[in-house]
Parts: structure tokens; sequence; C-alpha cells
């Protein structure tokens, strides 16, 4: 699947949710279907700062392609680094640099990303560009 | 909890509390709900009155005071002294030289701690806080120290949210030069035993500063019988215009400190200051200052005036009893606070759940708390937890909208526990 098949996959299911309360509701769904992330990597250095709650963003780099494990200390923070997560893990560093995160507004959450709003989604966005752009760098300079 | 259109009307215009109805931005709905509006310890509502006067300012008498001597300049200076001696009358002041317009509670305490740091403290002398303190009364207070090289020195509290008055007495010594201290504070709701700390600070000769931010819309105010040296407010969350505030200060004491703001630097001694600046109160307002603001709080204050402090602490004490037994029926949910004297916030945490992810499902129901460290990190270490979540009261909230924040707090909690 390529990143914006996962982004209308994830469309789809919010389609039917037109109550805030039921979209909430998928999100903490979300929260719980991420998979865990190992206490040991909870560490300060990969906190996403600008969000009021803790959000821990662990990158991965395997055979070319970018993997990501995410959590935090609150569930609905948890549940939208989760859909992140699943739209743009498993891709190269250029795919997920050039990603147009499209799903966001269609699933009625553009709200978050304003960058006045305390829960982070921009900065969670911006941190897993940061990484793919650091090592799309790296590798540009190797080849 | 879906609600029907003609509940929604009905609510809009319950008459629950007919003060409600002098509030128009009450009556709105967001994401589709009524709005409750639970977040007054950080702003109220204003007025239409309040509202009223603001308009009626800019299209009759707008122009620049203490200035002119054109009519409209006169008419404006009237009312903005018109206004100090009002605010002198409301907290019982000796004048109203006693009164300095402000930006708010932020201003006032920066401008007294400044200009203590220019008054002779030198690294032999102490402040004195309190754990519970608005960042806004710490800072300040740290930068003094950093200047001078004063010790901060905090006064412990209870579990329960209450200063450990004994731990309070060892710590006042001839070095302490200012108590500064909330008289009710603005995450846990308690009301410390504000006259019997200015007491004891004045029995060892230190000042003493009252931050009333969250006390004068709850607590009737009078400095003469506190005997404080220094209180301050901002207007905003007393139904005022926002960026405006109070500080008052005994002249004994505006006399003596140097000026805020204008070449302070070269200020060493108080006999220079006293022949070089300009008389009280003008002496802390460089600048235009809010005229529109400072002639608007009257109108804020009138309006408490006509309903009474008395009445308006003893309808928010019901409030706050309601609201208390309300919450602590839902399971998982921890009171942070249980001082035996509280006023205006009620503060929670719910365990297994983050006050974040409350906030965000309250906010979808139309109801309004603010949930964090509220401005005082240091009260979240006290109890280990990442935040709270806030309801607090104003005079226009009812059992009604309590209600509906104790079910919707009923169903955030079933959403993620
Ligand atoms: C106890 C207390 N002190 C100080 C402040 C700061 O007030 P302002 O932001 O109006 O200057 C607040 C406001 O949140 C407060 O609650």
């Amino acid at each position: 699947m390529t990143i914006n098949e996962k982004q209308d996959e994830l469309v789809e299911e919010f389609e039917f949710l037109s109550d805030w309360m039921d979209k909430y509701e998928h999100i903490i769904g979300e929260a719980k279907e991420l998979p865990e992330m190992q206490e040991d990597l909870k560490q300060d250095k990969y906190i996403i700062k600008g969000c009021q709650s803790k959000v821990w963003l662990y990158p991965e780099y395997k055979d070319g392609k970018l993997y990501f494990k995410a959590d935090s200390d609150a569930i609905i923070s948890k549940g939208l680094v989760g859909l992140i997560v699943r739209v743009l893990s498993g891709y190269t560093p250029e795919e997920i640099q050039t990603a147009d995160l499209y799903f966001i507004d269609k699933i009625g959450l553009k709200e978050h990303l304003s960058p006045t709003r305390s829960n982070g989604l921009l900065a969670m966005v911006k941190q897993i560009k940061l990484y793919a752009l650091a090592l799309s760098t790296a590798n540009k300079v190797q080849q | 909890m879906e609600l029907k259109s003609e509940d929604v009307q009905e609510y809009l215009s319950y008459q629950g509390n007919p003060v409600r109805e002098q509030f128009p931005s009450l009556n709105q709905m967001v994401y589709g709900k009524p709005l409750i509006y639970l977040d007054n310890a950080a702003t109220t509502q204003k007025p239409w009155k309040v509202i009223n006067a603001v308009q009626e300012y800019y299209t009759t008498i707008n122009s620049n005071i203490h200035r002119g001597v054109h009519y409209l300049s006169q008419k404006a200076t009237d009312a903005y002294e018109l206004s100090r001696t009002t605010i002198a009358t409301f907290i019982n002041a000796k004048n109203s030289r006693e009164v300095i317009f402000t930006k708010g509670t932020t201003e006032g305490i920066n401008l007294v701690a400044d200009c203590f740091s220019r008054y002779g403290i030198t690294d032999k002398d102490s402040v004195i806080i309190s754990s519970f303190e608005h960042h806004s009364n710490i800072v300040p207070w740290q930068m003094l120290c950093d200047k001078t090289g004063a010790r901060l020195k905090v006064i412990p509290m209870n579990e329960d949210g209450e200063l450990l008055m004994d731990d309070y007495k060892a710590l006042l010594d001839d070095t302490v030069k200012i108590v500064a201290i909330s008289y009710v504070s603005n995450t846990l709701g308690t009301i410390n035993p504000i006259k019997e700390i200015i007491d004891l600070a004045h029995q060892i000769g230190s000042a003493v500063l009252v931050d009333a931010a969250q006390a004068v819309q709850h607590l009737a105010i009078d400095v003469k019988d506190l005997d404080c040296d220094f209180l301050v407010f901002s207007g905003h969350k007393m139904y005022g215009p926002t960026g405006i505030g109070i500080l008052y200060g005994k002249e004994e004491w505006l006399e003596k400190l140097p000026p805020y703001q204008g070449g302070g630097d070269m200020i060493k001694t108080v006999s220079f200051v006293k022949t070089e600046y300009n008389e009280l109160p003008f002496k802390f307002e460089a600048g235009t200052p809010h005229i529109e603001g400072a002639i608007n709080l009257k109108v804020a204050i009138d309006f408490i005036n006509e309903i009474g402090l008395e009445q308006i602490a003893a309808f928010e004490q019901g409030l706050m009893s309601y609201a208390t037994t309300a919450v602590q029926e839902i399971p998982g949910v921890n009171i942070i606070g249980r001082a035996k004297a509280k006023t205006g916030s009620l503060s929670l945490s719910v365990t297994g759940a983050h006050p974040y992810d409350i906030g965000v499902l309250l906010d979808k129901m139309g109801i309004a708390v603010r949930t964090g460290h509220h401005c005082t990190q240091p009260i979240m270490d006290f109890y280990c937890i990442p935040g709270t979540v806030r309801a607090s009261f104003a005079l226009y909230n009812s059992t009604l909208d309590v209600d509906r924040f104790a079910e919707g707090l009923k169903r955030a909690v079933n959403m993620l526990v």
C-alpha cells in the first residue's frame, strides 16, 4: 500500500463518524492498537516538544525504510500520533518527506494542526518529516 | 447525551440563574451543544453593562488624559479618576493615591518586585512565597533574587493544599523583606489565612504583597482591615475589561519606592527618588495608560456591587460544595486540593486518564474547563501529576452547569478508563 492508499483507508474509516464523540472513540481505539513501545525507548530525547501531554516518537531505519514507534501518557495524543505512524511508518525517507497528509483535513482533525493548539499534532508531523529529511540528506551525501 | 432542540432552547434561556441573561457570550452553541463556561479563573465573561460601556467610551469621550485642557480630555480624565476613587472605595483604601492602574496582576507583582530589588535588598535578605503561587508570583521574585543575591524561601503545604503555618513561622526572621502570597489559589481553590499571614510578617518587620487575582471576584476585600502593604488583581477576572489591573500600595510604601519605568538605573537613594519624580499615583503610571479599560473597570465593580460580594460569596460557596459532591461520586475522580476553606476553583484528577484527554472530550461536549498545570508547575510536582482538570465558577454559573459538567466528566471517564 502507498501512503495515499493508507490515508484513503483512514478517511473511509472516519467517514461515518459524524459525531465528535464517535471520532474520539475511534482515536482512542487507534491508541489501543498502537504496538507497545518499550519503556527504555521513552527517553527525553524522543519527546516531541509542544504537546500538553508527553509524546515519544522513536525512529528506526531498516533496509532503506523508516519505521516509527510512538507512545504518549495521554490516550488521545497516543491515538493521534498512532494515526500518523500508521500512515507514514515503513516508507523511504523521500516518500515520507514529500507526503501530503490530506487525511488530517478530511477526517476533520485539521483544527488540531494549528500551531496554537496544545496537542501538538503539527509538532508530531514536523518531527517525523525532520527525521526523514535528515536521513534522505545523509543518503544523498553517501551516494 | 444528545439534546433535543426544545431542550436547548430551554437551556439557553433557563431561569436557573437570572444573572446569566446579562452575559451575552454565554448564550451560544459550541460544536452544536450549549456552551457551559467553567473556566472563570482564567477569565470571566463580560456583562452587557461593561460591553456597552466600552462602545460608549469610544463613541463619546475618547481622548488622552491628564494632558489636554479641552472638553473631551477633561471628561476622560474625570472618568479615569472617578474609576480610581471607586476602586479605592471597593477595597477600602485610605485614598485614591494608593490605587495604581496596571496591565494586570502580573504587572503589579513585577512592579513591586522590580522596585524592591532597587530598594536596598541585599544578599543578606530573603523573600517568602508559598508552594502554590502562580508563576506570576514566583518568577518576578526569582528575578529579584538573581539581581540582589537575596534568598527565596517557600512555605510548604500539606496534602490537602493548606499552608503549614508552623513552617511559615519558622521561616520568618529578620532577613525577610517581603512576603508575597496569594489570597486564594488559582489551582487548588485554597483560601489562605491571609490576615494571620500578614500579622506574623509584620511582627518581624516584613512587608506583605497579596496576590488577590482569585479573591476580588469572590470575597469582599478590605485592605485597611487586612493591613497588607500591597495587593494586586486583574480586571478581566472580575467581569471587567482585559489588559487592566490594580496595584494597591500603602501610601508610605509607594512614596518610598523608586519608580518602575524610566531611568531607574541611576536611582540609589530615597531622597533622590523623592526629589526627582512625580507624585502618587502618577509616579507609577508611565505613558498613556489603558484609559478605556480603567474607566470600564468601574462599570464591572458597579455591577459586582449591585449584586453584593456577600451574596456572591454565599452563592458560589453553595456551587462549590454542590460540585464537590457531584464529582466525588464519579469512580476514579480525585479532588486535588481539599482545604477546609475554598473558593472559585475545583481541581481534580482521574485515575488512569490524562487531564488533557478529559479536557479534549469535555470541550467537544461544549464544556469549557482548563486542563494542565495552570501556571503552577510546583503544585503538579508536589502531587506527582501531569496536571489537573479545573472547573472554576463565577456568579452566572448554576447547578445546571455543574450537572452538565459532572455528566460530561462521567462520560469522558467511561470512554478513557
Ligand atoms: C493567583 C493568580 N496570580 C496571578 C495571575 C496572573 O494574572 P494576569 O495574567 O491577569 O496578570 C493569575 C491568573 O491566572 C492568578 O490566578
